[in-house]
């Protein structure tokens, strides 16, 4: 019980008539890697949306758990208020500010924990400059983490897509989260890409003490990083357990059936 | 690619077109006094030969642009000497230096006429920069910005007019005055999305031309407020040529205030947040950025700007009325910004330029400026639609660190 | 309370609602399908207005039955405000499908001034008066004070439109390839439906449909100049937007709620605030109903 993160209690969100997440439950515990995966358009990246404040869920609770603090009830909170709290994510439709720099990516993920404001700006006074320079540096070295500090004055949107994905991640990274949200950072890698960056997320939830929730379709990803494993189809929770135990698991594989897995 | 023949074979085709399409308006000319008809038939030539020539160039630039690497422009030559020249140490402040001596001088070597159009391009730099901050780095588009211009020209004219309250008293007044009225519409509207947005801003803005226009009392209406007394140095009156300058180097110095100012802004934590909002809200939002409270210190912001040059604007003009400040001055703003290259000052700076004094200069064409200005605003946004000067952002140096420029 | 001043009201309130759901059409189709404000729509129903006159002009002048000289006009209204808005479309918005929206919204306000000052320049700045071609229908005698003959006809004109124009849109493959694209384009494109198509499609219903407000509003009203396009215009965005941009029902019934609010508005209120009362109801349904009447508030998918 001490060592959740996050707790998901039926959680339900609706468009009409459509349920695209129905009574859900699903528990991250500190310091583990917590997959979520389940065939297209089973509601994956619509619960991450719930979690983080982009959609208010229909009903259902959201606990997160900031390590050594009490649970914070976060339905309905907005999502600046959810990544205040300590949770930062990446989007699957990649959505970086494309006409900023990589280092600017950065930088405005750095937004939640500085505090100069439009006063401040203006007479830019030395504790001001000196945070920005703050800024600057920290940035840099969260870019130089994913390998991309060499692309750091470059537009995002010149980057190729897989440095975008590390972008998104290394964007996340910088709002300083206990609880990392990763929504298919692998898809439209290749091999070699997926692997380095299996190795990237290992380093980064080493070095940040991070839990991570992770949506994935490679089955290689999923299967190499993850403690836990939840599936979902149609909406709805159907198993979870260990990657094995899910792998082998007839009711995931009848759900998958027909996809090359 | 298309060569010149075929170009010219579409762009003959386009001219009959064109010439069919035309004919009713430009050939029969209806006098429906006398119920007299006029056939002008020279006139199928004109627009034939006009769109035969308009039509050769712009396939000729479209198929240019569809054969280069059109997704990101690259800086032009001009523009990578001119980067290289500004970036010698000592260069950019000597060359700011001279430009400032250069402008501060101006009023004294050239007539008041020019003197006075130049301000008035001065005050829609102003404005430019008040409205680049909402539209170019917020991405919200506003339509009705001229009413927070008109609120800062009003501002002073009431004031004056009922209390004889002092130009330099009102220039805070009406900056703070235009922030409140921006704040009060700001509730409602900050929470609709782009183009629900639009035309909600533009609304605001006519309800308040049409509101000065009807209060009689407050407003003096249609008629306006005349005999606005210009800006007086420590309670000292200028006579027409003093006065004219004395406004002219408030202007330059108010854009200077304003320019430093946005800069500072842009450069900030908080400026850096704005331009996230504008590429992409949700993702600013997962930043920890408060949207809301982003919005409306933009519209705020720019709003004072806007109150302040309209200040400024009814002491020149000593004379207003609603007329000043329609849908067409807002869109007038809007199109400064977004000719100049949204969210870039030089940009505004540029548009403003353009905009006002060009058409100043261009006597000869007056009849046809409106109608030339319409089709620039086309081309401009089907062939440059970043505006001239495209989106630059900073460089950021890293101590110790290579750079790659 | 008088009743003959609220009937008075209340049928011109529906001889307004009747031309801005003409035009209001033509906004919320084309906001449908390539997600513009095309600010220049009001000018083709100043075209209209202008070529109708000049048509009616013509033959009048040269004592040309009215009513022949009327349907005449329409006609070749309608052809040429079509064609215009077809023109448009090819030149200035086009090129400018996949850049951002403010782009093609400024050249769509380019599109506008260039329109207005073309008219201005090649015509006049001045009114001109619009020949009397209405006939009087003799049945309405007994109303007369109420009802003019120039309102029925714009009733039946506006009924028959309509009528037509959901026939097309619910019933035959064009409007089915335009329901489509409105509703997803990739899809749609997917599919095989030619998106170009579709679009040159809906620019021409829509200022067909702005052709015929033109004209019978200019022989009610009598006289026109350049400017007319521009507030009826935005009057009618506003009618698109109250009832949910993008929703045909929707830009109907924002249409006859924006035209009763003005005529009850100017008749029990203030004539002096006859443009400002769009503006109140635009932002008093935007408060409460931030999609609109009939808009329906969609997430956006993330
Ligand atoms: N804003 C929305 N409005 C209406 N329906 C939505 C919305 N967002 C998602 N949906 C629907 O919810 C369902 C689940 O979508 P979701 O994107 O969560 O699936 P997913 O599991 O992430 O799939 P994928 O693996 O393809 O990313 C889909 O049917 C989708 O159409
Ligand atoms: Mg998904």
């Amino acid at each position: 019980m001490s060592n959740k993160v996050l707790e998901i209690n039926n959680l339900l969100m609706q468009f009409g008539g459509l349920k695209a997440v129905n009574d859900v439950s699903l528990d991250v515990h500190k310091s583990e890697i917590t997959a979520l995966i389940g065939p297209n358009g089973a509601g994956k990246t619509t619960f991450f949306n719930c979690l983080t404040g982009v959609y208010t869920p229909t009903s259902g609770d959201i606990n997160i758990i900031p390590p050594g603090k009490k649970p914070i009830r976060a339905n309905g909170k907005k999502p600046n208020k959810v990544t205040e709290l300590g949770l930062a994510r990446t989007f699957q439709n990649i959505r970086l500010f494309q006409e900023m720099t990589v280092l600017e990516n950065v930088m405005i993920g750095r937004h939640a924990v500085t505090k100069a404001n439009i006063f401040n700006a203006i007479i830019n006074g030395k504790s001001t400059r000196e945070e920005e320079q703050k800024i600057i540096h920290d940035s840099y070295e969260i870019l130089k983490k994913l390998d991309l500090h060499t692309f750091s004055n470059e537009f995002a949107s010149n980057l190729p897509y897989g440095a975008q994905r590390l972008l998104e991640i290394a964007r996340a990274l910088a709002t300083e989260p206990f609880l990392l949200l990763l929504d298919e950072p692998a898809a439209g890698m290749n091999p070699q890409e997926t692997i380095s960056l299996i190795g990237t997320i290992e380093k980064l939830k080493a070095e940040h003490d991070l839990s991570i929730l992770l949506i994935e379709h490679d089955m290689h990803l999923v299967m190499n990083l993850s403690d836990r494993c939840y599936v979902m189809d149609y909406g709805k929770l159907i198993a979870k357990g260990t990657p094995n135990a899910i792998a082998n698991n007839p009711v995931v594989i009848k759900a998958y059936l027909g996809e090359d897995f | 690619m298309m060569n010149r023949v075929e170009i010219l074979k579409k762009s003959a085709i386009n001219a009959v077109i064109g010439i069919l399409l035309t004919f009713p308006i430009t050939v029969i000319k209806v006098n429906t006094i006398d119920q007299e008809i006029t056939w002008r038939w020279y006139m199928m030539g004109l627009v034939g030969a006009v769109v035969l020539i308009i039509s050769f160039f712009w396939i000729r630039q479209q198929e240019r642009q569809n054969s280069g690497s059109t997704f990101k422009f690259n800086e032009s030559k001009l523009g990578l000497k001119y980067h290289s020249i500004m970036s010698k140490p000592g260069v950019t402040k000597s060359v700011l230096g001279s430009a400032v001596l250069l402008i501060v001088l101006i009023p004294f070597i050239t007539t008041p006429y020019t003197t006075s159009i130049i301000t008035s391009a001065l005050i829609y730099i102003i404005l430019g920069l008040g409205l680049n901050i909402v539209v170019g780095l917020g991405g919200l588009l506003n339509l009705g910005y001229a009413a927070f211009f008109g609120v800062g020209a009003y501002t002073y004219a009431i004031l004056n007019m009922n209390f004889g309250v002092g130009f330099w008293l009102a220039l805070p007044l009406g900056g703070i005055a235009s922030a409140l009225f921006g704040a009060i519409v700001g509730l409602p509207v900050l929470r609709l999305k782009g183009d629900y947005l639009a035309i909600v801003t533009l609304g605001f803005g006519e309800m308040t031309r049409i509101f000065t226009e009807n209060s009689d009392k407050l407003t003096r209406g249609a008629s306006g407020i005349a005999n606005i007394p210009k800006p007086t140095f420590f309670g000292h009156a200028f006579g027409y040529f003093g006065s004219t300058r004395y406004i002219y180097l408030i202007a330059v110095a108010l854009v200077i205030i304003i320019i430093f100012i946005v800069w500072r802004m842009e450069n900030s934590r908080v400026g850096r947040s704005w331009v996230a909002m504008r590429e992409d809200d949700i993702a600013c939002e997962s930043m920890g950025i408060d949207l809301t409270q982003s919005k409306m210190t933009l519209f705020i912001i720019s709003s004072a700007i806007a109150g302040v040059a309209g200040v400024l604007f009814a002491a020149k003009n000593t004379f207003i009325n609603p007329q000043s400040f329609t849908v067409w001055e807002s869109i007038m703003i809007l199109c400064i910004v977004v000719l100049g290259g949204k969210g870039s000052v030089r940009g505004v700076i540029l548009g403003a330029l353009i905009l006002i004094l060009l058409p100043e200069y261009l006597r000869a064409f007056q009849q046809y400026r409106m109608l030339i200005f319409g089709f620039l605003l086309i081309v401009m946004m089907v062939f440059r639609p970043g505006g001239i000067i495209q989106n630059v952002r900073k460089i950021y140096k890293i101590e110790g660190e290579p750079t790659n420029e | 309370m008088d009743v003959g001043y609220f009937l008075k009201l209340l049928l011109s309130g529906l001889t307004r609602g009747s031309i801005y759901a003409l035009i209001a059409l033509g906004y919320t189709m084309v906001y449908g399908i390539i997600k513009l404000i095309n600010f220049a729509h009001g000018e083709l129903y100043m075209l209209g207005a202008f070529t109708g006159l000049i048509v009616a002009s013509l033959m009048s002048y040269s004592g040309i039955n009215p009513v022949l000289s009327l349907i005449v006009a329409t006609i070749i209204a309608i052809i040429y405000s079509s064609a215009y808005g077809v023109a448009i479309e090819k030149i200035a918005y086009k090129p400018l499908r996949k850049s951002q929206r403010l782009s093609a919204l400024i050249s769509a306000i380019g599109v506008s001034m260039f329109l207005q000052n073309f008219v201005l320049l090649f015509q006049t700045s001045d009114f001109l008066s619009f020949p009397n071609l209405i006939p009087t229908f003799k049945f309405l005698k007994p109303v007369e004070n109420y009802l003019s003959s120039a309102q029925v006809l714009i009733y039946i004109c506006t009924a028959l439109f309509l009528i037509g124009f959901t026939i097309l849109v619910k019933f035959t493959k064009t409007g089915k390839a335009m329901r489509a694209t409105s509703q997803d384009s990739k899809m749609a494109q997917l599919l095989g439906i030619s998106i170009n198509k579709v679009i040159s499609f809906t620019f021409l219903i829509g200022s067909a449909a702005a052709a015929i407000g033109g004209v019978l509003i200019s022989s009610q009203v009598g006289q026109i100049n350049f400017y007319i396009g521009f507030i009826v215009g935005i009057k009618a965005f506003v009618a698109a937007v109250l009832g949910g941009i993008g929703s045909l029902a929707g830009a109907v019934l924002g249409s006859f709620v924006l035209g009763l609010v003005e005529s009850f508005g100017t008749g029990y209120i203030s004539s002096n605030y006859e443009d400002l009362f769009a503006f109140v109801v635009l932002i008093v349904i935007l408060t409460f109903k931030p999609a609109g009447l009939l808009g329906k508030s969609e997430k956006q998918k993330v």
